[in-house]
């Protein structure tokens, strides 16, 4: 357990030194992650400023609030392990991470943790200042407030569970950005970053209520922006914790399987 | 003509090599299929609950989605492959062997890689703006059909100066292959009429990053909405970004020194 805790801190350091050599990509990298919410925020708004001020039950400034909100969930619980992992599979690098005596997730989650935490403030003015200029409600009990703290955390580590084994994908084949792809447009639909679930039509809530997406992303959103039921909230605590059950025991499974067929390209 | 001929047997290396992969044909199909699916599920969500977005029609907008994948299919066709090796191999210092080739490096290095699947995207963007131009029952007439052609052309251009540029950046920066990745996010926005954002975001999207010259403004010709400062605005562009991105590739050029060597 300390040798790990000392694993983190060494990871936190080196992944710090190395994001503030690549400023210049940190700040491309944010300006994607404001641009989508940002766009569908300017769309839905427009949408419901022809509506009449409202669509279903979201105001134009419940937009603004939604997607602000999204914006910050989604850069917490985000990750970029597929891309990671199908360089490292083909490069051959991950053969020097087996190597090593602990888990690689290890690592992946210190870097991860690390690169968020430096861009989290920068994140946190442009939420605000998004949220001013387009005059975001956003109005949660404070219930909702506290809730939201576990339920962002669980999302991050059920959406990093996740991620992280299908990024094991590339262990079976090194062409993995169909299937990257796939589950990135997947999430966009049921996850609610195209618009709020409730407006979407029936079947794809359904659809998004069994499935992963909505519980990392929509979730958290509809938590803060006050639009959930204390019953809702606890219904999507318990869908989050049975998907990190899954996650957890999907994991094991795929990592196991994986290390076995690997054999490190251009070995 | 040497660029026709380079651009021939570039293709014809990419179909060589890509038919052995016959897969991948079957995963871009898959792949264009679900961003139709994005694409046309958004605008059925979006107009199921108006009839007008930033003053164009379902039909307009969806025209302007079939601009967006034509325009993408053709960045992701030639031009961001090839920008793409262009950062790999300054990094890796194979730019060396490029460099002693007898062509033009900046010719070779923008049509050296060839993706040739995302023909799908193209044909795609060209089927859905048929169906759009059917269900608006416009006659494109010809003047019409020659302006989009144009500000195809001047966007296509403008858009792969962008790239180069930010390509050439590489040069001095060697760390920078997410600057196209990012691209793709933000041509995103290129899905919209440019119209409906606020004016920073707008301006943003046509001086920073051009993606109004891809997207909206040929589909402003194809649905006649095109005016006079913006036809003329986008060939300007187009030639004053010719001629820079060629001095930053010249003084970039001298600035490399292989890292292999």
């Amino acid at each position: 357990m300390k040798a790990l805790a000392g694993l983190y801190v060494q990871q936190f350091k080196t992944t710090m030194a190395a994001m503030f050599q690549y400023r210049a990509s940190l700040l491309i990298w944010m300006i994607g992650q404001v641009l989508e919410p940002l766009v569908y925020l300017i769309v839905w708004s427009a949408v419901s400023n022809s509506a009449g001020g409202s669509v279903g039950s979201y105001t134009t400034r419940d937009f603004a609030g939604y997607f602000v909100i999204l914006m910050l969930v989604n850069q917490f619980s985000y990750t970029w392990i597929m891309y990671e992992f199908e360089y490292r599979v083909r490069e051959g690098l991950l053969s020097f991470a087996l190597l090593k005596p602990v888990h690689p997730i290890h690592s992946d989650i210190a870097d991860n943790v690390s690169s968020k935490l430096l861009t989290l403030p920068a994140m946190v003015l442009i939420a605000v200042a998004l949220a001013a200029a387009f005059q975001a409600s956003i109005s949660p009990q404070p219930w909702a407030v506290l809730a939201f703290i576990p339920v962002l955390l669980m999302a991050f580590i059920v959406r990093f569970l996740l991620e992280w084994t299908l990024a094991l994908a590339a262990f079976w084949t090194t062409r993995v950005s169909a299937i990257n792809q796939t589950y990135f447009v997947l999430m966009l639909f049921l996850s609610g970053q195209i618009a709020p679930l409730t407006l979407l039509p029936y079947p794809v809530q359904i659809l998004a209520d069994v499935l992963p997406f909505r519980w990392v992303i929509g979730f958290p959103v509809e938590l803060l922006l006050g639009k959930l039921s204390p019953a809702e909230a606890l219904t999507g605590l318990g869908a989050q914790a049975a998907w990190l059950l899954i996650g957890f025991v999907l994991l094991r499974i795929v990592w196991k399987a994986g290390t076995k067929v690997y054999s490190a390209v251009g070995a | 003509m040497t660029f026709l001929r380079l651009l021939a047997a570039f293709f014809k290396v990419s179909v060589v090599g890509e038919v052995a992969y016959r897969v991948n044909f079957f995963i871009q199909l898959f792949q264009t299929f679900l961003s139709l699916v994005v694409s046309l599920g958004g605008l059925a969500v979006i107009f199921s609950y108006t009839d007008k977005l930033g003053g164009w029609g379902p039909q307009e907008i969806l025209a302007l989605v079939g601009v967006y994948f034509l325009v993408g299919g053709m960045i992701g066709l030639v031009i961001q492959p090839g920008m793409e090796k262009l950062i790999e191999s300054v990094r890796d210092g194979t730019l060396d062997f490029t460099l002693t080739k007898p062509e033009d490096t900046q010719l070779i290095v923008s049509i050296g890689r060839i993706d040739i699947w995302r023909l799908i995207d193209i044909l795609l963007g060209l089927g859905i703006m048929t169906a759009a131009l059917i269900g608006l029952g416009e006659k494109v007439g010809l003047w019409q059909a020659g302006m989009f052609l144009l500000m195809l052309a001047a966007g296509g251009v403008i858009i792969y100066c962008f790239f180069l540029i930010l390509a050439t950046l590489s040069f001095w920066f060697v760390r920078i292959e997410n600057i196209l990745t990012i691209f793709q996010s933000m041509y995103e926005a290129g899905r919209w009429p440019v119209s409906l954002y606020p004016p920073w975001l707008r301006y943003g999207l046509t001086f920073v990053v051009p993606i109004a010259f891809a997207t909206t403004v040929p589909a402003e010709a194809l649905t006649g909405r095109l005016n006079w400062e913006t036809l003329l605005g986008a060939v300007g562009l187009a030639l004053l970004l010719l001629v820079i991105s060629r001095v930053i590739w010249r003084v970039g050029l001298r600035h490399y020194s292989g890292a292999s060597a």
